[in-house]
């Protein structure tokens, strides 16, 4: 057993390892190039140590759980912290000032989404979760110079302290109605008798957690924090950030029998109805990019609370499928944000003036954009549509018809701006200010990783047994009673 | 095989168009043609050597005449499954003919851009294929969906912004708003249909013949069935539902409206014959009304804002409004007479249609104008074009001896024993078709003309494209037999599903005074 656990824990070894490597090696002499490497080395170690710990689940320790689901939604942030890296390395050579920290804080943030994911303890749950959210603010804040960046760290540093505070206050109530903090005792404990403490807690929580995946209505800061932070900052946030505390919640669900009473689905239902409907609703006079993918994941986990709404049949599997194809969709869109932005310093170039007719200058990185947006819309031909029907088909499986119905809604009036994007980047007058990448743009690391994930958008979406087949053998969370 | 070839060719086609535009213009749109021409050759080697009077069985079994599949999505039993019978064949012939026409036709009017445009063009006509031979109801709603954004950039990018902030990207958004969100819609009754034989059975499947078999309570079979007819009815367009269309038709380039009112406005028509009424027969027969009713609602809308519009292109996307009202009414009246009548008509309104929208861009390249109150007293201006435009306005109206007549009369005839005061309601709206018509050809060729100087007159291509489409119109209108014969046994398997009971109606057809035998002797 050890041996088996001393496995299951080296990816998160891994990535702790390699921060420290990497802080190390800032100490004594600075590159920026080497970190990269050293990074994206300890990155892709860890995955392929995530392969290896594929074998040994289910691994069960007193505060960690690998399960099929950890697992899952470790790879999911592991590769999206592996983009993410290389994606930094382009943005940040044109940076003024202090680069290779910034690897740093993306390595722990990364630790903490593997230990989040994983967690079966409240103890665990906080540290990862701060783990998670603690980097965060410094790399959203990471261009302090820039008055919209640093606007965006100090937003999510106080709103995410504000929500922290919830889900403490929310743990404390559990614990006091119970007595107990492993989740999975926890929760059979609070099946016998909740009580009003008890269900006060869970409330807490839910607001907690609600906040990290910007879901209405505790999406304020999403939209700002989105524009103002720099582009590879904001892509860890909208794809490995959010996956990791959505695994969790999925574990909270779908692992225990109490989360399942009808109020609380209400509650989630009310949730995922207005965070479909605001949160395509307001994307819809944006004129940013970046602030119209916030409003599109604000969007996007609307249509993911079906999930833990339904927590039967299909729900884990769609689940991960579901996560898989919002990671591939938004990493592509930020890619190319993030391609754009780096080549001059200052500000994001995330104005959608700077991408129109982009089209008739860089055909290739247009092409990866208007896949992305495609997907983003769920249009057939892109791994999106997958992950719409396989929501579709959950809520027709459990005849949730308001959340059905929210979700066509939602999806009709998310094309209308997912087309405006992608029309911008056909129509024929240059912009006025021209921001562009450099001529050999897809023969470098970032431009490689975006036409990359480009492909396998449009290449899942055509054949999409693989991603299937992973998210059944991995998304399976079943019930447990200790 | 060669099924997927039909769907891969333009698809190819397209690809090498955008590739070879750094070459020059003429090799882009000959590649466009020959792909085209590609496919047209082969559907009509395929309607040659392959028997499409296959015998209907007694409705347990679809027959194909020629079939492909291979395993797709094990995890839901989704299938790549093509097949081709008599309907498919009919429309995919007609879908590479107006796709060749589509490309002669932007031959000057597309300038900018040619590679990206031909790109499009080629990709619609790939998916339209892709719609008229999915059997597998998951592939049938990806070739559905997927047809839309070619359509999409077709419009936004070489459409024309009308007058009065009427924007072409506007109209583009407007139409792929409203067909995707009910293409939605059918998702869900498609997702209802499986989950339903799912738990009849615990077996996942998408496949046509299986879903066939589906027994589903009344009141479930009612709204998926409305699931299905509303995605389809937004695409014919049926009237409440129409909002898109004059719009999209008005802004879109021609090569755009004449695939939009040639094509996918017939797909609409080929999903209801292929999958609303036979999977759903007791619900659609009691919908039969209804949807009659619109159909009739659909013609006199159709033809009394004709009358009003000012855009020649407006005016013609109204009429179609008109003639998808027959067709309408045609698919829901159960009788094997009406439902071929349906094919002729679907066919004859391609034709015309496409013939009157090459025509207003011919005049358009020539006037700079697509409004009536700038034109008048064009015949004797422009050659041979005015006496083209009366042929297309009298097909339209439904003149004996074009197919258009032979359409109208048989889904009027046909309808008839089934509801007769539909039919005569129906035929007051012909007499509306003549009026507009007539208006439409009076305001733009005959009265007091603007100018004296004449006009460029057509030339070898233009002439030759509008010949052909003459031709087949004529043909179609004097000697239908050969297409009937084509579609005679998907179109009776349609019947016989719709009518399992076989009542009364089922024999009118072979009453005396028919004037089309139907009854092939090559069987």
């Amino acid at each position: 057993m050890p041996f088996a656990a001393a496995i299951a824990y080296l990816p998160m070894i891994l990535v702790a390892a390699t921060a420290i490597t990497v802080m190390l090696g800032i100490a004594w002499r600075r590159d920026h190039t080497v970190t990269v490497a050293v990074s994206v080395l300890g990155l892709a170690l860890a995955l392929i140590a995530q392969a290896f710990a594929w074998r040994v689940i289910p691994v069960h320790t007193p505060l960690l759980d690998f399960d099929g689901l950890a697992l899952l939604a470790g790879l999911l942030i592991l590769a999206s912290t592996l983009a993410c890296a290389i994606l930094a390395h382009v943005y940040l050579e044109s940076f003024h000032g202090a680069r290779e920290e910034f690897y740093i804080l993306l390595l722990c943030a990364a630790a903490g989404g593997l230990v989040l994911a994983a967690s079966r303890h409240l103890a665990s749950l906080f540290t990862g979760l701060e783990l998670l959210s603690m980097p965060l603010y410094g790399m959203l804040a990471y261009a302090f110079h820039e008055k919209r960046s640093l606007e965006a760290g100090i937003k999510y540093l106080v709103l995410s302290a504000a929500a922290s505070a919830f889900l403490l206050f929310g743990m404390a109530l559990l614990y006091a109605q119970t007595g107990e903090l492993r989740i999975d005792i926890l929760m059979a404990s609070l099946d016998q008798n909740a009580g009003v403490w008890g269900l006060t807690g869970i409330g807490l929580m839910l607001v907690g957690l609600g906040f990290k995946l910007s879901v209405v209505p505790f999406h304020l800061w999403t939209p700002d924090v989105y524009e103002g932070g720099p582009g590879p900052a904001a892509t860890f946030l909208a794809t490995a950030s959010k996956v990791a505390v959505f695994a969790l919640m999925m574990r909270l669900m779908l692992s225990t029998p109490v989360l399942q009473g009808e109020w609380l689905r209400m509650v989630l239902t009310g949730l995922a109805l207005a965070s479909m409907l605001v949160g395509n609703l307001l994307a819809l006079t944006q004129s940013n990019l970046k602030r119209i993918l916030g409003y599109s994941s604000i969007a996007h986990f609307g249509y993911l609370l079906i999930v833990l709404v339904v927590a039967d049949g299909l729900a884990a599997e769609t689940g991960g499928v579901y996560l898989i194809t919002y990671i591939l969709s938004t990493l592509a869109a930020f890619g190319v944000v993030v391609l754009i932005s780096g080549t001059t310093g200052g500000e994001d170039a995330s104005a959608l003036h700077y991408y129109r007719g982009l089209f008739w200058r860089r055909p290739y990185l247009t092409a990866v954009l208007t896949v992305s947006m495609l997907s983003l819309a769920g249009i057939p031909a892109t791994v999106g549509f997958i992950g719409k029907f396989y929501v579709i088909a959950l809520g027709v499986e459990a005849h949730r018809w308001w959340l059905v119905g929210g979700i066509l809604i939602g999806s009709a009036i998310g094309l209308y701006y997912y087309l405006r994007v992608t029309i911008t980047l056909f129509l024929p007058q240059p912009g006025m200010r021209r921001r562009d990448v450099s001529d050999d743009w897809g023969l470098r690391a970032g431009g490689l990783v975006v036409l990359a994930i480009a492909g396998l958008v449009i290449l899942l979406g055509v054949y999409p047994t693989p991603m299937i087949e992973l998210a059944r053998a991995l998304g399976d969370v079943t019930i447990r009673l200790p | 095989m060669i099924l997927v070839w039909l769907i891969v060719i333009p698809f190819i086609g397209g690809l090498l168009c955008w590739q070879t535009e750094r070459l020059g213009d003429k090799p882009t749109r000959w590649i466009a043609l020959a792909t085209m021409l590609i496919e047209l050759f082969i559907s009509l080697w395929l309607w040659t050597h392959y028997d499409f009077h296959l015998p209907a069985l007694d409705g347990s079994t679809t027959q194909w005449a020629l079939e492909f599949r291979v395993p797709w999505i094990e995890r839901f039993g989704i299938d790549f499954h093509l097949a081709m019978d008599g309907l498919s064949l009919v429309l995919i012939a007609l879908t590479s003919f107006l796709g060749v026409l589509a490309v002669l036709c932007s031959w000057n009017e597309i300038v900018r851009r040619i590679g990206f445009f031909h790109l499009n063009l080629l990709w619609i006509l790939t998916g339209v294929v892709g719609v008229f031979l999915a059997i597998d109801l998951f592939l049938f709603f990806f070739f559905w969906e997927l047809m839309l954004v070619p359509m999409y950039f077709l419009i936004s990018l070489w459409g024309h912004s009308g007058s009065k902030g009427q924007t072409r990207i506007g109209a583009a958004i407007k139409f792929f708003i409203y067909t995707q969100a009910s293409g939605l819609l059918m998702l869900v009754s498609i997702l209802g249909l499986v989950f339903a034989h799912h738990a009849n059975t615990g077996e996942y499947s998408f496949s046509y013949q299986v879903l066939l078999e589906t027994t589903l309570s009344p009141t479930l079979a009612t709204w998926l069935m409305l699931g299905f007819f509303i995605a389809f009815a937004v695409k014919l367009p049926v009237v409440p539902l129409h909002g898109w269309l004059p719009d999209a038709h008005a802004q879109a380039p021609t090569a755009g409206s004449v695939d939009l009112a040639g094509i996918l406005l017939k797909t609409a028509a080929y999903g209801m014959l292929r999958f609303a009424l036979p999977l759903f027969p007791e619900a659609s027969q009691a919908f039969a009304p209804i949807a009659m009713g619109l159909g009739l609602l659909g013609i006199y809308y159709g033809a009394v804002l004709a009358c009003g519009q000012q855009n020649v292109k407006r005016f013609v996307a109204y009429t179609s409004v008109a003639h998808m009202g027959f067709v309408l009414i045609g698919i829901y009246s159960g009788s094997l007479l009406a439902l071929q009548g349906v094919i002729v008509l679907m066919l004859a309104h391609a034709f015309s249609a496409a013939g009157l929208f090459i025509l207003s861009g011919q005049l358009y390249e020539r006037l700079r104008t697509r409004e009536m109150n700038k034109m008048g007293g064009l015949w004797g201006r422009l050659g041979t074009l005015p006496g083209f435009w009366l042929f297309f306005i009298a097909a339209s109206l439904g003149i004996p001896v074009t197919a258009n007549f032979i359409g109208e009369f048989m889904v009027l005839f046909g309808t008839f024993p089934a509801a007769p005061w539909v039919v005569v309601l129906a035929s007051v709206g012909l007499v509306l078709a003549a009026i507009y018509s007539l208006i439409l050809m009076q305001r733009v060729h005959y009265g007091p003309p603007q100018s004296k100087t004449p006009l460029k007159g057509l030339d070898a291509r233009e002439f030759a494209m509008m010949l052909s489409i003459v031709v087949l119109l004529i043909w179609l209108g004097i000697y239908p037999q050969p297409l009937l014969d084509t579609t005679e046994a998907s179109m009776s398997e349609v019947q016989q599903v719709f009518e399992p009971s076989g009542t009364a109606l089922r024999e009118a057809p072979n009453g005396p005074g028919m004037p089309i035998t139907l009854m092939s002797e090559t069987r």
